[in-house]
């Protein structure tokens, strides 16, 4: 491990739990000790890195990346990034987070209702206080990027599946954060739409943002220069493909792929 | 914000209009009530101007207990009160005799509701001014001439457009000259002070109640700070003429519009105070109407509410969007409000003529304000403190 940068994302001793007593169930625990008690997940992501998580469905995926992305908290353990504890953080200092820092892209899209695709990525620039032109401008840039300039007017229940998790991915990163946090952004997309969005991606961490994807699809997992593997809330498998200073190793994959 | 604001009431624009026409009902009854409740005691007091706050009336009392029949007032007394040199408090006496008949004009009848017969000054101390024509004169007392000043109603039943002045109208067989009509006072309670026809005292007795006793004597204080000095000097004075010696066997009666009025005034005070109450209410509970609505507001968009604070909404425009329309609705509620008090309070509510306080406009307005944003404040501050998580799952 290079030593040059400390990494954005610093996790040491996190669990999460849902519920009391017998019905608790540890949806993040990492490895346990002797006497059964679990130790917590650590995981350390350097800047500019691409990690995939893969691991079966129920396995803890999305309640890492909620952890991640700031929204939600841990039930033990201490989330560091960029050096500074978020459980330290107060609300308007985490809002000023989620804006600035992290897009974040939901498995279940998440997009507000009643609401036209353009103003939904404009919402993120509104909340940055980035003035209405501009705001415009760079939203209709974002649409463009995942090809549904033309659909820009168009409400959620007007669009498909897959166009709606695109208009979720152009939100994500129209604010062009240090951090995408994406929930299988490829979840509902076929393999022409996959590729596409994977080579925005692939793009955004060519120029140095920070990517972490949850995925069950091994070809998505081929973009990523590290695969994390979780089972039953705890690392099992954690393997590199690629350099993190390197470029992402997608043009390879993707041949691989296709061959 | 207005504009999110705007857009998140247009969602639901059914409930929005409920809701706001609990705010609007609110502040219409308070505006309206009020003004109502102020609408008659306006009534009072000017009954009261208009009657004279220097007037007493004298009575006949009929001693309760006594063997002997009261002595009943008569024009002497009349004149012991108007002549007593001591006695500087009373400006001016009128005896009134009132009776009741039927007018002839042509062939038009009408029955007035009084026939007063009493003394010019009976018009200075009733607050009684003509419109046209003159009133009758102390020479025409004492010659009992038979003429008459009408009241405007009575005026109007008998001549309709025709100018009474100078006609000759016929009571109980009596041929009366008209020589003047009262400038209208309009009612103030059950009976018409309009539908009058007062003429000489001495003209009345004669062809109608004969010489005998009178049934008021009305006096006239020489000011308005003087009606206390002159109820003792005329009571005095009476018991002198009506020989009793002890005041508490007075067998007459000195009422004093004034203190009468005063405490129909503290009435219609309570009234409207009461009245007050209810409207307050009303406004209590649209405000409640809105913390309602805006709590199933948040509630229904509590995923919204995450998804905008995953994307890094601050607390503070979460708050804002959510208190700008519980104020909007509150403020265009009570908007509606003030127009339909203020519309509504131009239509008479039973009998009463509605006087529009400006202060219950401003304050209705500024209370159902407050209210809308202190009871949109607690749902508004739910929805902010919201984890993202916890909103975002909410089913
Ligand atoms: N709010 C909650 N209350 C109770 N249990 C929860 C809650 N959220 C998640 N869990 C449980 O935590 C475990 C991990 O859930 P998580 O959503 O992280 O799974 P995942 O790996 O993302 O699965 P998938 O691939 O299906 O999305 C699951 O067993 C789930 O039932
Ligand atoms: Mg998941």
């Amino acid at each position: 491990m290079r030593t040059a940068k400390p990494p954005v994302i610093q996790i040491r001793r996190v669990t999460k739990s849902y519920g009391h007593g017998d019905a608790v169930v540890h949806a993040l625990r990492g490895p346990l000790t002797g006497g059964g008690e679990p130790l917590g997940v650590d995981l350390d992501i350097a800047e500019g890195d691409y990690v995939a998580v893969m691991g079966s469905s129920g396995s803890g995926k999305s309640t890492l990346m909620n952890i991640l992305g700031c929204l939600d908290v841990p039930t033990s353990g201490r989330y560091l990034l960029d050096g500074t504890d978020v459980g330290h953080l107060d609300e308007g200092q985490l809002a000023l987070v989620r804006n600035r820092k992290i897009g974040f892209v939901f498995q279940s899209f998440n997009l507000v209702p009643r609401t036209t695709a353009l103003a939904q990525v404009e919402l993120p620039l509104a909340y940055a206080g980035v003035r209405a032109a501009e705001r415009r401008r760079r939203a209709m840039a974002a649409l463009g990027l995942v090809g549904l300039a033309d659909r820009a007017g168009h409400k959620p229940n007007q669009l498909s599946g897959g166009q709606q998790q695109r208009v979720a991915v152009a939100r994500a990163l129209v604010t062009a954060p240090a951090m995408l946090l994406a929930d299988e952004p490829t979840g509902n997309l076929d393999s022409r739409s996959t590729g596409e969005v994977l080579g925005i991606i692939d793009g955004l961490n060519a120029r140095g943002r920070t990517v972490v994807v949850i995925t069950h699809e091994d070809e998505v997992a081929l973009h990523a220069k590290r695969v994390v593997r979780l089972v039953d809330g705890a690392i099992v498998s954690d393997v590199r493909q690629a350099p993190v200073d390197g470029p992402p190793p997608a043009p390879a994959a993707a041949a691989g792929v296709v061959a | 914000m207005l504009r999110f604001a705007v857009a998140g009431l247009a969602a639901n624009k059914v409930r929005s209009a409920l809701t706001m026409l609990g705010v609007l009902i609110g502040v219409a009854s308070v505006i309206l009530l009020l003004a109502v409740g102020n609408g008659s005691s306006v009534a009072v007091k000017e009954s009261i101007t208009s009657l004279g706050t220097n007037s007493l009336t004298v009575s006949s009392a009929a001693s309760r207990g006594s063997a002997t029949a009261a002595k009943k007032l008569t024009v002497e007394d009349a004149k012991a009160l108007a002549s007593a040199t001591d006695a500087p408090s009373i400006k001016s006496v009128a005896p009134v005799v009132t009776t009741s008949g039927t007018a002839l004009y042509g062939n038009v009848s009408y029955q007035p509701g009084q026939i007063v017969g009493t003394y010019p000054a009976y018009f200075e101390t009733s607050n009684l001014k003509v419109d046209r024509g003159d009133y009758f004169s102390a020479d025409d007392v004492l010659n009992s001439r038979k003429v008459a000043v009408l009241g405007s109603t009575t005026a109007r039943e008998l001549f309709a457009a025709e100018d009474p002045v100078g006609k000759k109208i016929t009571i109980g067989g009596t041929p009366f000259t008209v020589v003047g009509v009262l400038r209208t006072k309009g009612s103030t309670g059950f009976n018409d002070p309009d539908d009058v026809v007062i003429a000489p005292l001495p003209t009345v007795q004669n062809a109608f109640t004969g010489f005998g006793s009178v049934n008021q004597i009305l006096v006239q204080a020489s000011s308005a700070d003087a009606t206390t000095e002159a109820q003792s000097d005329i009571t005095r004075i009476l018991m002198g003429t009506h020989a009793v010696k002890d005041a508490a066997k007075a067998d007459f009666r000195i009422s004093n519009q004034t203190s009468l009025l005063s405490a129909r005034e503290s009435t219609t005070k309570t009234f409207t105070v009461l009245l007050g109450a209810v409207a307050a209410i009303s406004l209590l509970v649209g405000g409640i109407g809105i913390t309602n609505i805006m709590l199933v507001t948040v509630t229904e968009r509590t995923k919204e509410i995450g998804i905008r604070k995953a994307l890094g909404a601050p607390r503070a425009v979460i708050l804002g969007q959510f208190l700008a329309e519980s104020t909007l609705l509150s403020v265009i509620g009570a908007g509606l409000g003030v127009l339909a008090g203020v519309v509504g309070s131009h239509f008479s509510v039973v009998g009463i003529e509605p006087v529009v306080i400006p202060e219950s406009v401003l304050g209705a307005f500024g209370i159902a304000v407050a209210i809308g944003l202190f009871f949109g404040s607690y749902p508004a501050n739910r929805a902010a403190s919201l984890r993202p998580i916890d909103a975002l799952r909410h089913e």
